[in-house]
């Protein structure tokens, strides 16, 4: 950095590269705001889901699993399980936790009623309707 | 210390260290359930640990930030702090809340807990970072707009340097981006979406202005080179960092029901974001190999070096490593991301909060330096922890590498759980490497109590 680049033109190519950018940014989240009800399987949006969805959140699922690769990577992607298992393995798999099997890892039991399953299975159908560019790589997730 | 205000950075620094202590052995908790499962169930369940563990890291570097900026806002702007007693209470309505949070987390289900918090009322909770109650959210951000509040009317009455004017944009983009975190759309793209404009534009933004500023500040201090170059590299370095990293929250956009253009967008900038790091790296030992005076705290100066280097691997080069759509295709979600996460985390932001505490907490004690057997113990701590975290990101990047070639590459991909119990060598040699981790800020914790008698002169 010679002598002629001076701290003020710097900090002006900050300012403006950040505003520049920033703006791109917002330009690129509207058009995606506009594109994304493409994708998004809104039309699957039932109360049910909205309801899987408070019960997804409020056990933390996240802690553990992924959904569509984003969360923890200790137990197995839930983006597509109703594809991969389908909705009654899943309902049996809950209720039947934790496994107790010695040195395993296991899932807590979460004493959910039968209609929060039945929210939770719709989520999980709606979620692997999302349009997700062809990922995962194969239905193990 | 030059302004008698800027006492109130340290009871922010000690906190923060203790909540970094919390950190690492819930993080070795965790490390023990990848490959002995039932380990501590059903008393902390993983998914519990694991908000622990990465609560305690958001929160602990908070502390850091914040008792950064008390330090450092009267020294740039010349001028004793706003109101030193406002940031003292802050301190403590901090404290307490975050150690409510997490006895909540520990001692009550997560379910009840959303319940009797008011989750109902706003639904915010169970999302990856953001798992606080809604009232600790709320009582994060009234914390930050105090806080920035004495800051800002600190700067309006003092010297207005460019160090604290990025680091004032930092934190005040970092309130800013937080209030993100309330938006919870039923759908889950959109929720997604917006979700990363807390995470990414945190540490991938507003958070680097922050890094950048804490790590110009104490090169100043033990390099004596000339603020002007100083301060103009750190323009330099923060206009890269955001011209690559707002496009480069694309990275994120590949596979969650977003339109596909974000594959050009996030892999074409984000493949950039190694250089602000690189840049960074070049910063630190130049201005070093520059120096005007030999500083007698060695210490933080190996620990300025150090986040040069470290941020560079971890989050440039380990997160260039996934960041190419048709890479992270394979790796998206894989213990890669856990590898790239902890180097990154531990190379940016651990290291330059201890940056700034290496350098900032002995003058808060009265003294220029630590004595020589103080600095050769925190040194070590330097080494133990730096090279403990390299291999357990190399670690979990070869359990990373084997898990999706199993279940993801080959031609007969097998189960999640059957991945796992293949490759669950690497994930004892990473706890075991855990265990020097914590030997290492051990060993950083107790150089706070050694030789503070024998005191280093002033420089």
């Amino acid at each position: 950095m010679s002598g002629t680049f001076t701290k003020s033109m710097a900090r002006n190519i900050f300012f403006g590269g950040t505003v520049f950018f920033a703006l791109l940014f917002l330009a690129l989240t509207f058009d995606s705001m506009q594109t994304i009800p493409k994708r998004d399987n809104h039309a699957n949006l039932t109360p049910a889901v909205v309801a899987g969805k408070k019960v997804w959140e409020t056990n933390n699922c996240i802690g553990c699993h992924t959904l569509m690769g984003e969360g923890a990577y200790f137990a197995p992607e839930l983006g597509n399980v109703y594809k991969r298992r389908g909705p009654e393995f899943i309902k049996a798999w809950i209720q039947s936790q934790p496994t107790g099997a010695p040195g395993r890892r296991q899932m807590p039991n979460f004493h959910l009623t039968e209609q929060q399953l039945n929210d939770l299975v719709e989520f999980l159908k709606y979620s692997s309707e999302i349009n997700t560019a062809n990922w995962p790589p194969n239905i193990e997730g | 210390m030059q302004y008698s205000s800027q006492s109130v950075a340290k009871p922010y620094f000690i906190a923060a260290i203790g909540l970094f202590l919390g950190q690492v052995l819930f993080g070795l908790i965790m490390g023990l359930q990848y490959v002995i499962g039932d380990f501590l169930f059903p008393a902390i369940p993983f998914n519990v640990a694991r908000m622990v563990h990465t609560n305690l890291l958001i929160v602990w570097l908070l502390f850091g930030f914040m008792g950064a900026a008390y330090y450092m806002i009267p020294e740039e702007t010349e001028t004793e702090l706003y109101s030193p007693k406002l940031a003292i209470a802050m301190f403590w309505v901090f404290l307490i809340a975050g150690a409510a949070t997490i006895l909540g987390y520990l001692l009550v289900p997560y379910a009840a807990l959303a319940h009797y918090t008011g989750n109902d009322i706003i639904e915010t909770m169970g999302r990856e970072f953001l798992e606080q109650p809604l009232i600790t959210k709320v009582g994060i951000v009234v914390v930050a707009l105090v806080f920035l509040f004495n800051l800002t009317m600190t700067m309006l009455k003092g010297r207005k340097t460019s160090i604290s004017l990025v680091l004032m944009m930092g934190l005040w983009g970092l309130a800013v981006f937080f209030l993100f975190s309330f938006y919870n759309p039923s759908n889950l793209v959109l929720d997604k979406y917006f979700w990363w404009w807390v995470v990414h534009l945190w540490v991938e933004g507003v958070w680097e202005l922050i890094l950048g500023s804490l790590l110009a500040f104490v090169l100043i201090k033990v390099t004596g080179v000339d603020r002007e170059v100083i301060e103009k590299w750190l323009y330099v370095i923060i206009t890269l960092t955001l011209i690559t990293g707002i496009i480069g929250t694309g990275h994120h956009y590949f596979w969650i029901g977003t339109p596909e253009y974000w594959q050009w967008w996030g892999s074409v900038f984000s493949a950039l974001e190694p250089i602000p790091f690189f840049a960074m790296t070049v910063f630190a030992f130049n201005m070093v190999n520059r120096r005007r005076r030999e500083h007698p705290n060695k210490a933080a100066t190996l620990w300025a070096l150090g986040t040069g280097v470290m941020s560079f691997l971890g989050a440039g080069v380990w997160g260039f490593l996934h960041t190419l759509a048709p890479v992270n295709y394979y790796t998206h979600g894989t213990q890669i991301t856990a590898a790239h996460g902890h180097m990154a985390f531990y190379g940016a932001y651990a290291m330059v909060v201890i940056t700034i505490i290496s350098y900032a907490m002995p003058i808060l004690r009265g003294r220029a330096a630590n004595s020589e057997r103080s600095q050769v113990l925190e040194m070590w701590s330097f080494w133990l922890m730096t090279i403990a975290m390299v291999f357990i990101t190399l670690f979990l990047t070869a359990a990373g590498i084997l898990q999706v070639w199993l279940q993801r590459y080959s031609s007969t991909p097998i189960p999640f759980m059957a991945a796992q119990d293949q490759i669950s060598i690497f994930y004892w040699l990473r706890e075991g490497t855990g265990v020097i981790f914590l030997l290492g800020l051990l060993l950083y914790i107790i150089s706070f109590f050694v030789g503070g008698s024998e005191k280093a002169k002033a420089a």
